[in-house]
């Protein structure tokens, strides 16, 4: 049940897109998401399908994985569709009462669908492609220069990767708290919205109970090891750019320059 | 006929790099009042298997009964089946959540919709029968040491008078004596209260001393089953999976080995003073 969470879910295959450094990863990301903000025609759309679809046979995800992530903002993505569509002004082709549909208000609704839509799916070939440790790492090395401004990068990246490596981990432990209730009769789904927070208790009691465990203990664990922050400490798996991350930024130059092109030109 | 599976097949994550044939066609029955041993290294679906068995998980394919009812049959009572099929999961102390051990016990009767006086008759049963004393009761559960924490969960489960008893290796982590003291309550329960006991334990010697029966799994398929003395002669195999046969089973190959006339099939200390008592005797 609770187990149907995509978004930042690793998904482990050997692609192309596995093996990259997780720094070439985000910064694709980033530009990905810059350059459909600089879409605004049907061809700057077709270098973006082009390209994601491009990036999707790369990463061997089965498509139907990354679909999942979009259940998260179907009503985000209906809100926003049926705004465009029906509160611009311009060429009217269809009017059913006090609502009318513009040439300008679908061509907006389309884009502003596919834009959101590509952008989760986007996103979620970074996550499902980057262990969440090497996720962090990379932004630990990206976010680096901050360190000199004195933001605690090492340790908002620790805290971070420690939080995504939980994550899981709860989600178990919410399962069979779950189970264990349920076989002493708990029933989590009917009643009211009073009964069911209600129900609640028995489940988060513990849950919290052994977080609280689990949070102690790590702490010790750290401190057994001698662990005193980011400051002279080196990596077992140092971060190295190799010559599939050259040709992906070099894929990227040429995508962006290509949006680039076709937003000033059109 | 307590419990029937028949054909029972589970696959997690179908359909994803995630896929795993947790459970291979898995048919056994369970009649009433047997105390059973399930055994099975870490992985090996011993968990997903108890866990089918009072619909917590749904079977991919193949049928349970209780009680000669096929238990996704239309309007058959999931709820109902909990309170007479008791599961005591792994670590069973991590469930608890009031304020006071015998409020924590009357969770379980409370949610099947009893009266007030009929939940507490029952907590204070249950709490009885787990022989945690009554100066205890008032306490927090988080006061509580490891093993008596345990006893409060087992009661918690006990409560609703289930039928049957599965366990979860209710023994892991526990020192010797708290071992100990579980297991024969386990067994007094099965011996007096006439309940059907299946116990999920990685211990050989604790499963040769109280089953009257052994099941094995391994690789998510049921390996052997019959009674442990007869397991416990494919050792070897046994081995081969990870597993072990009690250590004085070892010993008492080795001596026949070695020439000594001793009986086979030996699985428990006492068995083996008696027969080497009984060797010496005759020399």
């Amino acid at each position: 049940m609770i187990r149907d969470i995509t978004l930042g879910q690793f998904y482990p295959v050997n692609s192309v897109l596995h093996r990259m450094d997780p720094r070439t990863k985000l910064f694709g990301t980033m530009v990905f998401i810059i350059s459909l903000f600089l879409a605004d025609s049907l061809w700057a759309y077709a270098l973006a399908t082009l390209f994601l679809v491009f990036c999707i046979r790369m990463s061997k995800v089965p498509f139907s994985f990354m679909v999942r992530g979009l259940k998260a903002i179907v009503f985000l993505l209906l809100i926003s569709v049926s705004f465009n569509l029906f509160l611009t002004d311009g060429e009217e082709l269809f009017r059913l009462g006090f609502l009318k549909i513009t040439r300008e208000g679908l061509r907006m609704s389309c884009f502003m669908g596919l834009r959101l839509i590509y952008l989760v799916i986007g996103s979620s070939i970074m996550t499902l492609t980057t262990t969440p440790n090497q996720l962090t790492d990379g932004l630990e090395k990206s976010l680096g220069i901050l360190k000199v401004i004195h933001v605690p990068v090492h340790e908002i990246s620790m805290m971070m990767s420690i939080a995504l490596r939980f994550i899981p981990i709860l989600v178990e432990e919410t399962d069979k708290i779950m189970k264990a209730q349920m076989a002493r009769g708990a029933d989590f789904e009917s009643g009211n919205l009073i009964q069911k927070a209600k129900s609640m208790v028995p489940l988060l009691v513990p849950l919290f109970i052994s977080a609280f465990r689990r949070a102690t203990d790590l702490a010790m664990a750290m401190e057994a090891r001698c662990y005193r922050g980011g400051e002279g400490r080196t990596k077992m798996k140092p971060l190295k750019y190799e010559r599939q991350d050259r040709m992906a930024y070099l894929l990227l130059v040429l995508y962006l320059a290509g949006m680039i092109a076709i937003r000033t030109v059109l | 006929m307590a419990i029937k599976v028949e054909g029972l097949n589970y696959i997690y994550g179908q359909g994803t790099a995630f896929e795993q044939h947790a459970l291979k066609d898995v048919s056994f029955e369970i009649p009433d009042n047997q105390f059973v041993g399930l055994i099975g290294h870490t992985g090996s679906g011993k968990s997903t298997l108890i866990q089918h068995l009072n619909g917590l998980i749904r079977p991919t394919s193949g049928t349970i009964w209780f009680n000669g009812t096929d238990i996704y049959s239309e309007g058959y009572s999931l709820k109902k089946l909990r309170s007479n099929v008791g599961l005591v999961f792994q670590y069973p102390e991590h469930q608890l959540f009031e304020v006071d051990v015998f409020s924590d016990v009357c969770y379980g009767p409370r949610n099947l919709g009893l009266g007030e006086e009929e939940v507490k008759e029952r907590a204070r049963e249950a709490l009885g029968l787990v022989g945690l004393k009554e100066k205890y009761w008032e306490q927090s559960p988080f006061e509580l040491s490891g093993g008596q924490k345990r006893r409060v969960a087992i009661a918690g489960v006990l409560a609703m008078r289930p039928e049957v008893l599965i366990l979860d290796e209710p023994t892991a982590g526990l020192d010797p004596r708290g071992r100990d003291e579980i297991l024969d309550q386990i067994k007094e329960l099965h011996d007096k209260q006439g309940m059907t006991i299946l116990l999920v334990s990685h211990s050989m010697e604790d499963i040769a001393r109280y089953a009257d029966r052994l099941m094995v799994m391994n690789h998510g398929e049921k390996a052997f089953d019959g009674p442990p003395r007869e397991v416990f002669e494919h050792y070897m195999e046994l081995e081969a999976m990870g597993l072990a046969a009690p250590q004085v089973t070892y010993i008492s190959h080795a001596l026949k080995d070695a020439g000594i006339p001793i009986e086979d099939s030996i699985t428990t200390v006492e068995e083996a003073r008696d027969a080497i008592l009984g060797l010496l005797k005759r020399v």
